[in-house]
């Protein structure tokens, strides 16, 4: 700290960098002023007046929130003269408050009610009727209840700065002044939720969780939302087994309070009345229910006959399955099985990222990069659409340091809207290069790029950031939350874990599919005959291990129901190599987390792949997966770890042309989407995706 | 939407008063403006309006619903306003206001049939020392006499 302030607050003596803000400097001591409408990293308001305090010497009481500290300043938060004024700013906030604590969302939670406790305004003098506004419906997931609102601007200063939807305004004024949504009478937003979560009181509710339960009443369980790649922290509000809510208001976690809708709701794919419920196996041609044992029986059984004959086995693993489930899917696979034909729907071309950097260490950006970064360049990427959180990094970057922009993509990106220079074309490569002389001028810049640089261009990509002269980091963009796991744990029929190569080199997905002699395809939480496609090998033995009758399912001999990401713990690996834990947050009946089914097989095989359980696995991952050797602490206790696989060059390299992304958009999530009612039902925006 | 050529070349030199990138700080005198020539902020005004000033329409709204004197409702060629607050209240305001609202047939934020005058009762318009006060468009009458007004309104009444 260069020279610091000193100041007094509540008789102790602190000390903070000059400009620091009056409620800032208490916050850091301790001491915490109460706010409404001031909320850390969004700008200043000064709407509300609870931060009113006395400061020696000054004639009247001063915003804690907007006044800078200074040099011998003497701060009592809590002098009558204060108290005094925020019982009265609260009774003024509740002349024409409808004191429907009992029944609101936010009740329990609320931080109007909290106030109202500490500072006791419990008597009103105001005896007129009060002012009242029917609820309104926004949008699927939005309500808005305008006589408990507080007239904070959270809301609207979350979706502006933070979301950069500016979809919330405040309109009339006084006692009438009501927040409106963009579209008049309903929302054409994100339905991020950030507003909702971010409501001091219970003004704006949720249509997922409104009238559900009292917050008291639910378990609260951090885990990882199990929708795109980023890898955001989301508590589970779980109440009778049952999620009924998300969110991140405890702010831990790589995201911060960040989620974007399919984090913070769409989670109701669990219990979607297609979710499969029992074992199946196919008899006369109709797949019959049947018992977990006689189920794993007749899956050993012909897995046994098939290896003994010699005959080929394809394994299909899954970009939402734990790492723990991966690894121990291609090790079973590879020494069980004895098969080399492991793959995964790939979507970015990480090994070719990885091999590019090879000998250069801190090349590969984390979430928290594209927050300090000063220069950010994506590279063929809908990033507010296909990757809400880095998006919400990059944007809240450019509002706190000003980093500049670049975007070089096909079509608009929201992006644009504050970037320092945006590129349309489909030559991307050539589109970075026309930015060198930009992009030099910046103290360091991290490249995010898509699915558009794969293969070679990645190469191509690095050589330009290595001509730039300045620190550059790479995130190469995934589709899933375990997309980059998958990879890392070697789901790959070139490459083992932590990308060494394979013995044997096994067929890729369309191989396999294509292949006339196939004999078996064992697919984990993928759909790899979507669409009604076929087998070329008529004769292969399919295993489908999934939380729905996918279109591949329908077509396998034997169905096995699986556990979602939130019914089960583990690691995964997010977009940019951050490990962080998955906690079980429902016990289900029926389905069976990917692990535990393969150690079934596995034992019904008498095959030894190890322990089927996930510290176990997890401990021989952190042993020979370059780059996982990370320090346990910080994921038991909800942290993120980066995974470093890079330094060295990867000796084979897969098929770039098998690498493409499913182009989710911020309301679709490949599979997984198509069962949440959440996400089906929010239809306006953002419509295709800008990529275009 | 396009103003008279008078207008559009009063909004260029409204919008470079501002440094670049501050375009917004033109708001409310656009809005007025604006107002003038096309009688209410229509929502096509609205629109066009958040456009020039690199805003959202909703902000536009914000800023309309706040200020009494932007209308969403077509108002009369000539907007008479009287002040009723407490320094013209004193010494004949609520006359003013009930006179001319008997002698228009219209009440607070009404127009007449003809679409000549429209009336509003005001708050303070900063005119106390000379009070009573009333408002037509941007002009200022002070000391105001319940014949005066009569006259007035007799005059804007011909000027139609
Ligand atoms: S849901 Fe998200 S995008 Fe929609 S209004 Fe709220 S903050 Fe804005
Ligand atoms: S709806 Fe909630 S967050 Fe928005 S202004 Fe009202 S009280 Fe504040
Ligand atoms: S950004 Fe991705 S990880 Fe984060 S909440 Fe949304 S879908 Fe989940
Ligand atoms: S927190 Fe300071 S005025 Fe609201
Ligand atoms: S009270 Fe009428 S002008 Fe001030």
């Amino acid at each position: 700290m260069s020279n610091p302030v000193n100041l007094t607050i509540d008789g102790k003596a602190v000390q903070a960098a000059p400009g620091t803000l009056l409620i800032d400097a208490a916050k850091q001591s301790g001491i915490l002023i109460p706010a409404f409408c001031y909320y850390e990293g969004y700008s200043l308001q000064a709407a509300c007046r609870m931060c009113l305090v006395e400061v020696e010497k000054f004639p009247k009481l001063q915003a804690a929130c907007t006044l800078p500290v200074a040099e011998g300043m003497v701060v009592r938060t809590e002098a009558a003269s204060a108290v005094q004024a925020r019982k009265t700013t609260l009774e003024f906030l509740l002349t024409n408050h409808p004191l429907d604590c009992p029944v609101c969302d936010k009740g329990g939670e609320c931080e109007l009610q909290d106030m109202v406790f500490r500072y006791g305004a419990g008597e009103s003098r105001f005896t007129e009727v009060k002012h009242h506004v029917d609820e309104k419906q926004w949008s699927p997931v939005v309500y808005y209840d305008a006589p408990r609102c507080i007239l904070c601007y959270r809301c609207v200063r979350v979706c502006d700065e933070g979301m950069g939807v500016t979809a919330l305004g405040i309109t009339h004024r006084g006692a009438y002044s009501e927040i409106t949504p963009n579209k008049g009478d309903h929302l054409n937003c994100d339905q991020c939720g950030a507003c909702i979560d971010i409501c001091p009181v219970g003004a704006l509710t949720s249509g997922i969780y409104r009238y559900q339960t009292r917050p008291w009443e639910m378990e609260h369980v951090g885990t990882i939302c199990t929708h795109c790649s980023d890898g955001c922290k989301t508590t589970l509000g779980v109440r009778n087994n049952e999620i009924v809510r998300g969110n991140n208001r405890d702010s831990t976690g790589i995201n911060g309070e960040f989620l974007c809708i399919k984090g913070r709701y769409a989670f109701d794919f669990i219990k979607h009345e297609d979710r499969l419920q029992s074992p199946m196996v196919r008899r006369n041609g109709k797949l019959e229910e049947v018992s977990w044992a006689e189920a794993v029986k007749a899956v050993a059984a012909r897995f046994a006959e098939i290896k003994a004959a010699g005959g080929a086995i394809g394994v299909a693993g899954s970009v939402h399955s734990t790492n723990e489930e991966s690894y121990f899917l291609q090790k079973f696979a590879r020494q069980g099985l004895g098969t080399p034909h492991i793959d995964h729907a790939r979507s970015g071309d990480v090994p070719a990222l990885i091999h590019a950097l090879a000998g250069k260490t801190d090349a590969l950006a984390t979430a928290d990069s594209l927050y300090h970064a000063k220069a950010v360049l994506v590279v063929d990427a809908d990033l507010s659409q296909q990757h809400p959180f880095l998006a919400f990094q990059v944007r809240a970057n450019v509002r706190h340091h000003q980093a500049a922009v670049y975007t070089v993509t096909r079509g608009p990106v929201r992006e644009e809207q504050t970037a320092a220079k945006a590129v349309h074309t489909a030559d991307y490569l050539a589109g970075v290069r026309g930015l060198g002389e930009d992009l030099k001028k910046h103290a360091d810049l991290v490249i995010v790029f898509g699915d558009g640089i794969k293969g070679a261009a990645v190469g191509e990509l690095v050589a330009f950031g290595d001509s730039l002269g300045i620190p550059v980091r790479y995130v190469c963009l995934v589709d899933y939350s375990n997309s980059r796991g998958a990879m890392d744990m070697g789901l790959l029929p070139e490459l083992g874990p932590g990308y060494h190569p394979a013995a044997v080199r096994g067929m890729s997905l369309p191989q396999m599919a294509a292949s006339q002699d196939l004999a078996a395809l064992w697919v984990v939480g993928a759909d790899p005959l979507a669409g009604g496609k076929r087998l070329a090998s008529g004769k292969a033995f399919v295993v489908v291990q999934d939380l729905f009758l996918t279109d591949t399912a329908k077509q396998a001999d034997v169905v096995l129901p699986s556990a979602s990401a939130y019914e089960k713990s583990g690691t995964v690996t997010n977009v940019t190599g951050q490990i962080q834990r998955l906690k079980k947050g429902l016990n289900i009946m029926g389905a069976k987390p990917d692990l535990e089914i393969f150690g079934l097989i596995a034992r019904a095989m008498g095959v030894d792949a190890g322990r089927a359980q996930n510290e176990a696995v997890f401990e021989e991952i952190r042993k020979s997966v370059r780059g996982y050797n990370v320090p346990l602490p910080v994921l038991a206790t909800g942290g993120a770890a980066q995974a470093q696989p890079v330094n060295g060059r990867v000796d084979v390299l897969p098929d770039p042309e098998l690498v493409r992304s499913a182009g989710d958009t911020l309301f679709t999530s490949g599979s997984l989407g198509r069962y949440s009612k959440i996400l089906g039902s929010v239809m306006e925006a953002p419509g295709a995706l800008y990529k275009g | 939407m396009t103003f008279s050529p008078e207008l559009e070349a009063r909004l260029a030199k409204m919008l470079e008063s501002y440094p670049k990138g501050r375009e917004r700080a033109a708001l409310i005198p656009m809005l007025m403006y604006t107002q003038d020539e096309v009688g209410h902020i229509s929502k096509e005004l609205a629109e066009e309006v958040a456009k020039r000033c690199g805003v959202t329409t909703l902000q536009v709204e914000e800023v309309v619903g706040f200020y009494t004197m932007l209308r969403t409702k077509k108002m009369g060629k000539t907007h008479l306003q009287i002040c009723t607050n407490i320094s013209c209240l004193l010494v004949g305001g609520d006359e003013l206001w009930q006179h001319a609202s008997k002698k228009l047939g219209i009440g607070h934020n009404q127009v007449t049939a003809d679409g000549s005058i429209s009336l509003e009762e005001v708050e303070c318009i900063g005119a106390c020392s000379w009070a009573p006060a009333i408002q037509t468009n941007y002009d200022f009458h002070h000391y105001v006499t319940l014949d005066q007004l009569d006259k007035l309104i007799d005059d804007l009444r011909r000027i139609q």
